[in-house]
């Protein structure tokens, strides 16, 4: 099938180097100690932050550093079709994993000895590169509840496919075989933190593809910046000074 | 900006389903106009001088694709809303549109309207994708016609009535094809115009003024609901319609359902089914499965046999229907095969078709519109009508025509004309419809291809000889041995006798890939031909020249990189080691087959390339023996070499192709280096080698083969290659011939061998049964064949020296490529043949010959003779010399009925050939019987 027509225009008008609208809110659960839906085009997350806090298993407690948990799960409408899924099933344990080794590879743990920090993330609507999508709202719920981080970690895919890398799959192209490399960066300190891939790729091509995405995750970085200063601008507004 | 696509889709469950897509619009697509001053031009593709830019509708496209092929239609913009429906509708006319769109020389421009800001239509409630569709694209013709305001007019041509009323009213220019035809006042540009019949009123009152004289040829096609309907229940049987090569009226559909292939006899049960279709059958009762002979005869248009080329496999010979064994079937009452009849069309392969139009007197008023029959040169599609304006001017002329619809009211599909090639007769006329004929490209090479190219003059550089993959083997001594005047030489031979009394024997074989890499547009463009194709007067290459006769060509006295297969051989050619090796090498002479078998036989000469041929020639001999005793066939066809006149490049003379000992010493060790390139890389890629393999014959087809034998008085053993070989061995008549002429009918009834993709078939099935090797490939010919080029990448991957492309991995991938070489080289051959045919008609021409000619099949009114000195076959009609004839089944004999003159099949008779022109510029090849 013909995911690049000859004009240079992917099936959703998009061209190959171009990522979808990205949107974001913080705030968006107030109990929460931080808490934000990330948008990528149809690729909705919500993601909230508790923490740092009491460890509810003490014999999960360490000594020198903070114990990070997450929960990743899917939304029962967040696809066409209405499936039950059930909780802790395979893909959702293994993208816990990775969105909890990714946040933890940032956040300054070692400041925070014998506290646990819980991210929750939640899938509302699923569009391709939920992977990527979660991890930016993680990233916003984690400034949003003022958690000491290195940098902030940014995530986005890039694929290929009619022999042209594509930036920030959807649905569609993601659905069609070929390679999906997700990765996440520390934009600032140039530093790879995630990086994944379920297919064969030659060497040369894996690496203009994951150029590609580590480019989309400095977009997606200095978007998710922009947002930050606005919400502190307005928190500043509010406290009145 | 962003709009959402919203629609329902029904899933494979049968469920319905909502699907929401994001629409992206955007406003960096520009017009593609280099005078607009508001867009960016760097890729604007109409020209800067257009006095009209056309927008075609839809209907357009798909009903007048060849009209836009001509290059008087240019400046068109396609929207993509166009290309999306035509895609759907019909993707051979959206891949030609795609390549007019690519090609340089036209000026069509795509327009993304569906994702342009302002030209975007949303989908209003209510409407239909059709009128959707419809009012996109007015929107972008208005947005056209604003944007580029008085600079250049727009306008959209439709033959949609609806559309063109609602774009005038809103005020765009619009006209039907034929009208904006007529406007450029070029009148042979009407003829490519399809006449839709709803559209055009004048035909339809024409028609229904004499419904009387309107009657059904055909029954209706079934509806698709019914069709898909009955292959749900079997009732009805899908597959693909063959037509007999040699007999249209009969035509085989292979069905998956039956597993076997349904029969169907005659134009009716065809039901306007064309060569290639994919159709519906239906299964006739059984009591009708034996009418074919009545039905062939009972059909009004009975054509001739022509004299053609003896058929070298069973691929180009007649399919014969057994008559002993239906005979025996009618007996027992078993029925043979199923045949049956169609009932719908699946999908249509139509194409366009090369010939000429049927001789019929000019019109009264010249200029006016006249209704011509089309004659196709493939056998195998049916007359087909169509209207012109110039049919003084096309009458003796090769033309191309497009077929359009079959009305069951019809005896003839309608079609239009498409282009002329040009003069009946003319050699270079019919050298081009052969190879139209056989789908080969022989277009000069595009510059991105020739771009690959190394720069010239090239040689081996210090970099090639320093590469420690390659080994320098420029001290050997290395010739080649190929037909004289060959300039594309890809194998070269040496031989040197070691001091343990074996000797170091190596094949070396053009490095092709060195230079061909895979992915570039040379690569595909190799891909695509598959094969070099040799016709009598030129040869199309499948590489460019410089590769194919200069870079990769071994040439003598010049170094050049190779790719060597080589074995130690002890003096009784039992290989000992093989070793593989990119090389370098420089070979110290070509020689001819002529010259190889001169110096053999010259005892004087004792020089070390003699010395070494005489040693290669011994050790061919116990090689070709023992695979003989393996059971390998030696099998005969009857090649025909001319001798053209470099002037006119007409052929002066012609001859059996002669076999010397010399071209069996190469072959034999370009067989054991092919055989030895299989088994190293089947071994390192079991699922994904391309090999070589002939299927055994069934008892069916060498069926023909002992009956011809049994009337003889010769028994055949069939059970195995082996056998067979040896009952060949034995057949020797009376006469020198004999033999020879057993072999080329043994040969006949085999199949052809074919290129696959290992992981596909089991191992025993890899059998090669004409070499009777278990495994085969081809590796010898690089510059010639592509499948040698792919096992060279597969060799050099096996032994570590590149990487084996992606492509290898994927299965389908290489089954699709084997496919399409399979393909290429049966067009390959069959033009190749066809251009000996055409040759040999030439030569005939102003030669009347006599000449001695063997009865190689019994007929019902002659017999078919094939004449060994010039390599044809042809029918000898006995009709003619009056009398009643009877055929005898059983001795294959024809006997006059008052038994006065007797023929058996094999029987040498004397024939006079002559080439006569039944009609003006329809010159044929006849044979009659000279003795008595």
């Amino acid at each position: 099938m013909e995911y690049v027509n000859p004009e240079g225009l992917r099936l959703d008008g998009r061209r190959p180097m171009e990522m979808r609208q990205l949107r974001a809110e913080i705030g968006v659960v107030s109990r929460a100690d931080g808490s934000a839906v990330f948008e990528m085009g149809n690729t909705k997350v919500i993601a909230a932050v508790y923490g740092p806090r009491e460890v509810q298993n003490k014999s999960q407690q360490m000594s020198d550093q903070a114990l990070v948990r997450c929960e990743y799960s899917m939304a029962n409408f967040s696809t066409g079709e209405r499936k039950r899924k059930p909780k802790g099933d395979r893909r959702s344990t293994e993208i816990s994993l990775v969105i909890r080794q990714t946040m933890e590879a940032c956040i300054l743990t070692d400041q925070m000895p014998r506290t646990q920090i819980d991210i929750f993330v939640q899938v509302l609507q699923a569009d391709g590169g939920t992977r990527s999508a979660c991890i930016n709202a993680a990233t916003l719920a984690l400034a949003d509840a003022g958690i000491p981080m290195r940098d902030l970690v940014t995530s986005c895919s890039a694929g290929y496919l009619n022999s042209t890398p594509l930036l920030d799959l959807n649905y569609v192209e993601d659905g069609a075989g070929g390679p999906d490399v997700t990765v996440g960066i520390l934009p600032k300190l140039d530093k790879v933190t995630l990086l994944q891939m379920d297919a064969k790729l030659p060497m040369d091509t894996l690496e203009s593809v994951m150029q590609l995405a580590a480019e989309g995750c400095k977009a997606v970085a200095n978007y998710i910046r922009e947002i930050l200063l606005e919400h502190t601008k307005q928190l500043e507004v509010r406290r009145g000074t | 900006m962003l709009q959402n696509r919203t629609f329902m889709k029904k899933t494979k469950q049968g469920g319905i389903r909502k699907v929401v897509r994001e629409h992206y619009l955007r406003d960096d697509i520009y017009c593609g106009a280099p005078f607009c001053k508001a867009c960016d031009v760097s890729g604007a593709r109409l020209s800067s001088t257009a006095s009209k830019i056309l927008v075609v509708d839809t209907n357009v496209v798909l009903n007048q694709i060849d009209l836009l092929e001509n290059p008087a239609i240019d400046d068109v913009v396609v929207l993509s809303v166009v290309l999306e429906e035509v895609k759907n509708k019909n993707i051979g006319i959206y891949n030609r549109l795609r390549a007019l769109c690519s090609s340089s020389s036209r000026r069509f421009f795509v327009f993304s309207n569906q994702n342009h800001r302002d030209a975007y239509v949303k989908a209003m409630p209510g409407e239909t994708p059709n009128d959707h569709n419809d009012r996109a694209i007015r929107v972008a013709t208005q947005w056209y016609q604003n944007h580029l305001g008085t600079a250049v007019p727009v306008l959209l041509i439709t033959n949609d009535r609806e559309n063109k009323r609602k774009a005038l009213e809103e005020g765009i220019s619009a006209e039907t094809v034929e009208s904006y035809v007529k406007s450029l006042d070029k009148p042979e540009l009407l003829d490519l115009i399809v006449q839709s019949s709803s559209e055009d009123v004048s035909m339809e009152d024409v028609e229904d003024l004499r419904p009387s004289k309107r009657k059904v040829v055909y029954t209706e096609h079934k509806p698709m609901s019914e069709i898909t309907a009955g292959l749900l229940r079997g009732i009805y049987h899908q597959g693909k319609l063959r037509v007999n090569r040699y007999n249209p009226f009969e035509a085989y559909v292979g069905s998956e359902s039956i597993g076997d292939e349904i029969i169907i006899y005659g134009r009716a049960n065809m039901n306007r089914a064309f060569d290639g279709d994919i159709v519906a059958v239906e299964l006739l009762p059984q009591e009708q499965w034996h009418e074919e002979k009545s039905l062939v005869i009972a059909d009004e248009e009975d054509e001739e046999e022509d004299v053609h080329l003896a058929p070298s496999s069973a691929d180009d010979a007649p399919r014969v229907t057994n008559l002993g064994q239906e005979s025996a079937g009618l007996a027992s009452g078993v029925p043979s095969r199923p045949s049956g009849r169609v009932v719908g069309i699946i999908r249509r392969n139509w194409k366009s078709y090369c010939g000429s139009l049927e001789p019929m007197p000019m019109p009264a008023g010249d200029g006016g519109i006249a209704h011509a029959l089309f004659v196709s040169k493939d056998r195998r599609i049916p007359k087909i009508r169509i209207k012109t304006r110039q049919l003084g001017n096309l009458l003796d002329k090769r033309i191309v025509v497009a077929v359009d619809s079959w009305d069951c009211l019809s005896r003839y599909p309608s079609g239009h004309y498409v282009r002329t090639i040009g003069e009946i007769g003319d050699r270079d006329t019919e050298s081009e419809v052969v190879l139209i004929e056989n789908d080969i490209d022989a277009r000069p090479f595009s510059s991105q291809v020739l771009s690959c190219l190394p720069p010239l003059p090239w040689s081996v550089s210090s970099e090639d000889l320093s590469n420690p993959i390659r080994q320098d083997l420029r001290h050997l001594c290395i010739f080649s041995v190929d037909p004289p005047g060959c300039r594309d030489i890809d194998d070269a031979l040496h031989c040197t006798a070691l001091p343990n009394g074996n000797f170091e024997v190596g094949v070396h074989i053009a490095d092709v890939t060195n230079f061909v890499h895979h992915g570039t547009a040379l690569d595909n463009e190799a891909s695509q031909r598959g094969t070099s194709v040799y016709l009598v007067e030129r040869r199309i290459d499948m590489l460019p020249k410089p590769l194919t006769e200069d870079i990769c060509s071994l040439r003598a006295d010049v170094e050049r990189l190779a790719f060597s297969v080589i074995w130690e051989m002890t003096p009784e050619a039992e290989i000992i080691s093989t070793k593989y090796t990119k090389s370098v090498i420089k070979s110290c002479a070509a020689l001819s087959y002529v010259e190889a078998q001169a110096r053999m036989d010259d005892s004087r000469l004792v020089d070390p390339v003699t010395t070494n041929l005489r040693n290669m020639n011994a050790l061919a001999k116990i090689m070709r023996q023992r695979r003989i005793e393996r059971g390998a066939l030696t099998l005969a066809s009857a090649e025909v070499k001319f001798q053209i006149d470099t002037e006119t490049h007409d052929p002066l003379d012609i001859g059996m192709y002669q076999i010397r000992e010399a071209n069996q010493m190469v072959e034999e060790f370009m067989l054991a280096a092919n055989v030895s390139v299989a088994e190293k890389i089947l071994k390192h890629f079991p699922l994904c080698s391309l090999l070589r393999r002939h299927p055994t014959p069934t008892k069916e087809m060498l069926e023909p083969l002992l009956r011809t034998a049994a009337a003889v008085g010769l028994s055949l053993d069939v059970t195995s290659s082996k056998a067979l070989a040896e009952s060949l061995d034995r057949a020797v008549g009376d006469d020198p011939y004999f033999n020879k002429l057993i072999r080329i009918l043994a040969t006949r009834c085999m199949t052809q061998a074919v290129y696959f993709c290992s992981g596909d078939l089991s191992p025993p099935e890899f059998n090669h049964y004409g070499l009777a090797a278990p495994l085969y490939t081809h590796f010898t010919s690089p510059i010639r064949r592509y499948a040698d080029v792919i096992v060279h990448r597969l060799l050099a991957a096996s032994l570590g020296i590149s990487r084996l492309p992606d492509i290898f991995q994927d299965r389908p991938q290489l089954t699709s490529i084997a496919d399409n070489l399979n393909y290429r080289h049966r067009n390959a051959q069959m033009a190749s043949r066809a251009s000996v045919e055409l040759h040999t008609l030439i030569y005939f021409k102003n030669r009347p010959t006599d000449t001695e000619a063997r009865i190689v099949k019994i007929r019902s009114n002659g017999f078919i003779v094939f004449v060994p000195k010039y390599g044809i076959e042809g029918p000898v009609n006995l009709s003619k010399k009056g009398g009643e004839w009877l055929v005898d089944e059983q001795q294959q004999k024809v006997k006059r009925s008052d038994n006065s003159i007797s023929y058996g099949v094999l029987q040498t008779v004397h024939i006079h050939m002559e080439v006569v022109e039944p009609q003006p510029h329809r010159p044929k090849l006849e044979l009659t019987l000279t003795e008595k």
